[in-house]
């Protein structure tokens, strides 16, 4: 019967989605007790350490503690528009990871465009914030959607050159097929990294600022706007914008450890290395780049707005299109480029 | 289309505010993200202290100076104890004198180490203020061990000091000054030497000196802008005088040569503090730390023992007080955020007729306005943490 087949098919889609959903949520729940940790340690403080042995167990109580608490949704602002803000954002960070691939042929979604397909959705993510902001109809976190909405267009523009670069090298939109190219007997040496450093770079500084990360979380700064588009927020909504917030920082990482760092190739490539199996090395440059998030985070100034949309405009985007011109430039002439024979 | 109505978005920067450096309340007038007015509003950390010490024995009115800068708050006390001896015409024995120019530098040094992390708090980095409180707290233990309390200490009295330290807190503070200076290595690596904080603070809240000397300024505020003026050495108190130091002085006037002069005026005070500590070691630098006028100092607990009129001293000092002679005067002291000055009228009684404080934060608040005019928002938290305001002393 076909309707049985698909009906069969949709259920293993279900329950792949649930057991990455999960994997996922516990690995962020690990990952913000980590950024937790290293922030400390920089600042010689411990850190969350009471809840669990060495703390371990602090994002679930705090994740029980946002869910019990009282939604409070301010008079002035637009009910329907103010919760679904939260939840727009964190969908969306969510499902940015239909494609991502953890290891051959792990996609939940192995699709051609996969790329595109990241690409849009994370860049729909800042209706999230603007939707907050403006939903509470207050003037912080109005001020806050304002500059996240610039903000995030203007690195959205040199990310996507970045990508430009890489798709270039590698001559395909799918994922898988992005790590596959890298896949050489030079191991690390051979990944996108090492070519592209300078890609790599603007890469990951655009991530930080695509993400609201410090120091580029001009939306929420602390020491001016309070908490940005979140002043209004809290309980279980809250809870969605920090959730969808740190998604999103790991589908950056996720992006970048297949774009540059080779997902799930071993660094090394031969036995023992190659027995690894390959989600393990996923993780493990994913962590990596969170860590070096992480401690950008602890110890960085802002920026300023004007110094921020300087340096997207005025130095990233001429320095990834020029990248873009060389590299197809030297892939024509050495006559490298996918596909030319 | 009918005439638009063009409004400037005006918000509310504090007294909630976690950068308004506490009870603070801006009222922004924005044009975007462009400043185009500040009017700050005061008064919400009123006590009243200067009515208050009207009802207080000269020494009761001690303490209230100890709540005015709480960051630094011995240097307050400098000033009224000063006030108070010129009025009585009496001096302060050397140890003192030492003694209290020792935990003058180091008031400086809790100050200034407050600043200029939070300075780097205010610009977006949460970490250095953290680095800056392990510093603070062992000053306060400092504190601690020479007056018992680690912030609101009451260890200045007229006449002298409240007590001696104890000789192995002057080797302790010894042995803080060489580690110390490390921490400032880093502060200046880390710190001062982002680019970010240049970014930040290179041209922001640009002060010319003579906008300085026209809105009241002192301390560092003028410093910063070009002017060697330093009452420590301009009009000399203690033994500044013999004290070997040099007075950081700006180019530019703006948030980050505000911020350098903080960190060279800690090195210079580490030198000061040596030079102290050497000084209370030396033959010349024993004795006692309090005048020995009976009137106004109390006496030992040895001696209260013994002597009939110890004991009377005692019973009058702290049951009525001791009377100042019927006169006005203004003593300063160049505390860590400017001229810290005591302004007192006494009328011969045991209490003063009017005390009128003097504080720097005040000064430095009104010129916010123009200090900030043309910034952008996020250089209103900056510019308000390089004028080092603690609503202590700007309320009273």
């Amino acid at each position: 019967m076909e309707s049985g087949d698909i009906l069969l098919a949709v259920a293993i889609m279900l329950g792949k989605s649930l057991l990455m959903l999960v994997a996922l949520l516990i690995f962020i729940a690990y990952a913000l007790l980590a950024d937790r940790k290293i922030w400390a340690a920089v600042q010689l403080r411990r850190g969350p350490n009471v809840v669990g042995p060495w703390g371990l167990l602090q994002s679930f109580a705090d994740l029980l503690k946002f869910v019990l608490k009282e939604p409070v949704i301010p008079a002035p602002a637009n009910k329907g528009m103010f919760l679904l803000a939260p939840l727009v954002m964190c969908t969306l960070a969510l499902a940015a990871w239909a494609v991502i691939p953890l290891n051959a042929g792990w996609a939940i979604a192995d699709i051609n465009v996969g790329i595109l397909y990241i690409f849009a959705i994370s860049s729909l993510g800042v209706y999230g914030v603007i939707m907050g902001g403006w939903a509470s109809n207050s003037k912080y976190p109005f001020l806050g959607a304002l500059r996240s909405a610039a903000q995030m267009v203007s690195y959205e523009v040199s990310i996507g050159f970045v990508i430009v670069t890489v798709l270039m090298c590698a001559g395909t939109l799918n994922l898988s097929r992005i790590v596959e190219a890298q896949n050489s007997s030079l191991g690390i040496l051979g990944w996108y990294w090492l070519p592209l450093f300078p890609m790599f770079v603007v890469f990951f500084i655009s991530a930080m600022a695509e993400t609201n990360r410090p120091p580029f979380d001009l939306p929420e700064a602390e020491s001016e706007l309070v908490a940005g588009y979140m002043v209004e927020y809290s309980s279980t909504p809250y809870l969605l914008f920090m959730l969808g917030e740190y998604v999103a920082i790991m589908t950056m990482c996720a992006l970048g450890t297949i774009l540059f760092l080779g997902g799930w190739l071993s660094p090394i490539p031969f036995a023992p290395f190659t027995w690894v199996p390959g989600v393990i090395w996923f993780v493990l440059k994913a962590s990596f780049l969170f860590f070096l998030i992480a401690m950008v985070k602890a110890m960085v100034p802002r920026y300023r707005y004007d110094q921020l949309m300087r340096l997207g405009w005025k130095v990233f985007l001429p320095l990834s299109l020029a990248m873009v011109v060389i590299v197809a430039g030297v892939l024509m002439l050495t006559g490298t480029a996918p596909g030319m024979h | 289309m009918g005439e638009h109505n063009i409004r400037n978005f005006s918000i509310n920067f504090g007294p909630q505010h976690p950068a308004a450096h506490g009870v603070l309340r801006l009222v922004l007038e924005l044009d975007g993200e462009i400043v185009e007015r500040v009017d700050p509003h005061i008064g919400l950390l009123h006590r009243g202290t200067e009515k208050l010490i009207e009802f207080k024995t000269y020494v009761q009115a001690n303490p209230y100076f100890d709540r005015l800068d709480y960051v630094a708050p011995m240097n307050q006390e400098h000033a009224y104890c000063m006030a108070v001896e010129k009025l009585l015409g009496i001096s302060v024995p050397r140890r003192a004198q030492l003694i209290r120019v020792l935990y003058s530098e180091i008031g400086r040094l809790l100050s200034h180490l407050l600043n200029v992390t939070t300075q780097a708090m205010d610009v977006g980095a949460l970490t250095p203020p953290l680095w800056g409180f392990e510093e603070r707290e062992k000053l306060m233990i400092f504190y601690e061990r020479a007056s018992g309390s680690r912030m609101h200490a009451n260890y200045f009295r007229p006449g002298g000091v409240v007590m001696d330290l104890p000789p192995e807190l002057i080797d302790d503070i010894e042995a803080f000054c060489d580690p110390f200076l490390k921490v400032l290595d880093d502060l200046d690596e880390l710190v001062m030497g982002n680019r970010i904080f240049k970014q930040r603070n290179v041209d922001i809240g640009v002060v010319s000196l003579d906008d300085a000397w026209k809105w009241g300024f002192s301390g560092v505020m003028v410093r910063g802008s070009g002017a060697a003026w330093d009452l420590r050495k301009a009009q000399p108190y203690e033994c500044y005088e013999e004290m070997e130091f040099d007075i950081p002085v700006g180019r530019n006037g703006d948030n980050y040569d505000r911020q350098v002069i903080r960190m060279l005026e800690m090195r210079e005070s580490v030198k000061i503090m040596r030079q102290c500590l050497d000084k209370l070691r030396a033959p010349d630098g024993q004795g006692p730390v309090s005048t020995l006028d009976g009137k106004v100092a109390p006496p030992s607990r040895k001696d209260m023992k013994r002597s009939m009129e110890a004991l009377i001293h005692h019973f009058k000092l702290y049951t009525e007080g001791f009377h100042v002679p019927a006169g006005e005067v203004y003593a300063a002291v160049e505390a860590p955020k400017g001229e810290f000055g005591v302004y007192l009228v006494a009328d011969g009684t045991n209490k003063p007729y009017r005390c009128k404080i003097r504080a720097p934060g005040f000064a430095h608040l009104q010129a916010m306005d123009f200090m900030c005019r043309g910034h952008m928002l996020a250089d209103v938290a900056g510019i308000l943490g390089s004028l080092d305001i603690v609503f202590g002393e700007v309320d009273r």
